[in-house]
């Protein structure tokens, strides 16, 4: 009888398979990224080195000695102090205690503040207990501290915005008028994501995470790498981390163009010469992981698409590697099994500069 | 939150523990890949790319250059006065630092 590995589906659910099986599967991962990306196939080497990683009997597993990368962080203490809906673990407890556990009790080389609603539109209300917040944790704080939220463009339109919503539009065909409110939402998008950040730059912050830019697609990165540009102008010294919501730009719009390039439709190695552009200095890649394929046909295919991210951005790369993204099971306690191989895999194949 | 402790575990460069701040901020302050990173820290810190990670290494160290160390050692700099030297070290400005010294009178 074939010997069988511990593995876990997409959900994260165990599965157990042969040597074989998970050969077949991470080539079939692979194939699909590089057919979908139009990027080269990983080499039999790399193939071989993902099936070690795989097949590791231990239940955690780590990067070789000398190969450690930075971990950036998304979503930052709410982590600590949030509910269930931000993942959190509901402990009471101030932001800073939480920037500081995650930079004195867990090790974590950089740290973010967020607001718990997670979205730069709903930080306007309260910006002056941003700053004050940004203060403190920076007088405490030693390891870089971004402010992050989400570009959300979705709630710029009705009932939550003042724009007529573009799926109720586009159901009754009209077309440019769903591209017209679009275009307005995402000039709003810009001008408040500046605001916020100029006002947070003010109060010491280190630089900003735009986390989950396109999760409203197209006009949500057209949106982002202005509000990038605009900010990289006003200062040139800030830190800025890209991160995307998923692998292919959405194209809501469909005509939305950045430095001459059509957004919709973009896949990670296309957007990270994007976000360079427009000023950032880091860019978070994003694989979206399947629920009902095997780990190994998910790293294939993950490992294949952020191989050829890393390779085509002219800034460093962490890749997104959160619950359903980078191969991470989609599951609200990722198993630990899962995620460090995950994580081993992209430092060791595809090349990423952080996570 | 057992998630980001296992990418820490298994790929991070365990934060001011080892060097993973000085190698992130030079990533985010001036876009360096990570290998440019490691190499600009090691100079500067005179020690090996493998050293950055090393927390035998770099606890002693980090105390000596004053910029931070994770176990709270009373009188030791902390928050912007660590991120003083660490501007220093690092050959950088730091926002909260710029910040800072414009409210001394």
């Amino acid at each position: 009888m074939a010997t069988e590995y511990k593995l876990r589906m997409g959900d994260g659910k165990r599965i157990f398979m042969t040597k074989e099986q998970i050969i077949a599967d991470l080539k079939e991962g692979m194939a699909d990224a590089a057919d979908l990306g139009e990027i080269p196939d990983l080499s039999e080497d790399e193939i071989d080195k993902l099936v070690e990683i795989v097949t590791m009997p231990s239940r955690m597993v780590g990067v070789e000695q000398g190969k450690e990368v930075p971990v950036t962080h998304d979503i930052g203490t709410i982590r600590i102090d949030g509910d269930q809906g931000n993942s959190g673990v509901g402990i009471p407890s101030s932001r800073l205690v939480g920037a500081m556990m995650h930079e004195r009790a867990f090790g974590a080389d950089t740290m973010e503040l967020g607001h718990i609603d997670y979205s730069y539109k709903p930080v306007k209300p309260v910006i002056a207990q941003e700053m004050q917040t940004m203060e403190v944790c920076q007088a405490n704080m030693v390891v870089p501290l971004l402010y992050g939220a989400m570009p959300n463009m979705g709630l710029y339109y009705t009932p939550d915005g003042p724009f007529p919503n573009p799926g109720d539009l586009m159901k009754a065909f009209k077309i440019q008028e769903a591209q017209e409110s679009m275009q307005h939402a995402a000039e709003h998008l810009t001008r408040d994501t500046v605001w916020i950040m100029q006002r947070l730059m003010a109060s010491g912050a280190d630089g900003v995470n735009f986390d989950t830019i396109g999760a409203a697609g197209d006009g949500d990165m057209y949106a982002s790498l202005h509000a990038i540009e605009a900010l990289r102008k006003q200062y040139p010294d800030i830190y800025i981390e890209a991160g995307m919501a998923g692998e292919l730009l959405l194209g809501l719009h469909g005509e939305m163009e950045y430095d001459g390039t059509v957004l919709a439709g973009l896949w990670p190695h296309q957007q990270a010469p994007l976000a360079a552009k427009a000023g950032a200095n880091v860019f978070g890649p994003v694989v979206n992981t399947n629920t009902s394929k095997s780990s190994a046909w998910n790293l294939g295919r993950a490992v294949t698409f952020i191989k050829a991210a890393v390779k085509a951005s002219p800034i460093p790369c962490h890749v997104n590697m959160g619950m359903g993204v980078g191969s991470i099971p989609m599951f609200e306690t990722p198993t630990i099994d899962a995620v460090s191989r995950a994580s081993k895999a992209m430092v060791e194949i595809a090349g990423v500069d952080g996570i | 939150m057992g998630m980001p402790i296992s990418h820490i575990m298994t790929s991070g460069m365990s934060g001011i523990r080892a060097a993973g701040d000085l190698v992130a901020r030079m990533q985010l302050a001036k876009s360096m890949r990570i290998g440019d990173a490691k190499d600009y820290v090691a100079k500067k810190l005179d020690v090996t790319t493998d050293d950055l990670s090393d927390e035998y290494v770099m606890r002693e160290l980090r105390e000596e250059l004053g910029i931070g160390v994770i176990t709270s050692v009373a009188g030791a700099p902390k928050g912007i006065a660590a991120k003083m030297n660490i501007e220093k070290l690092l050959d950088l400005n730091i926002n909260c630092c710029e910040k800072f010294r414009g409210q001394l009178k």
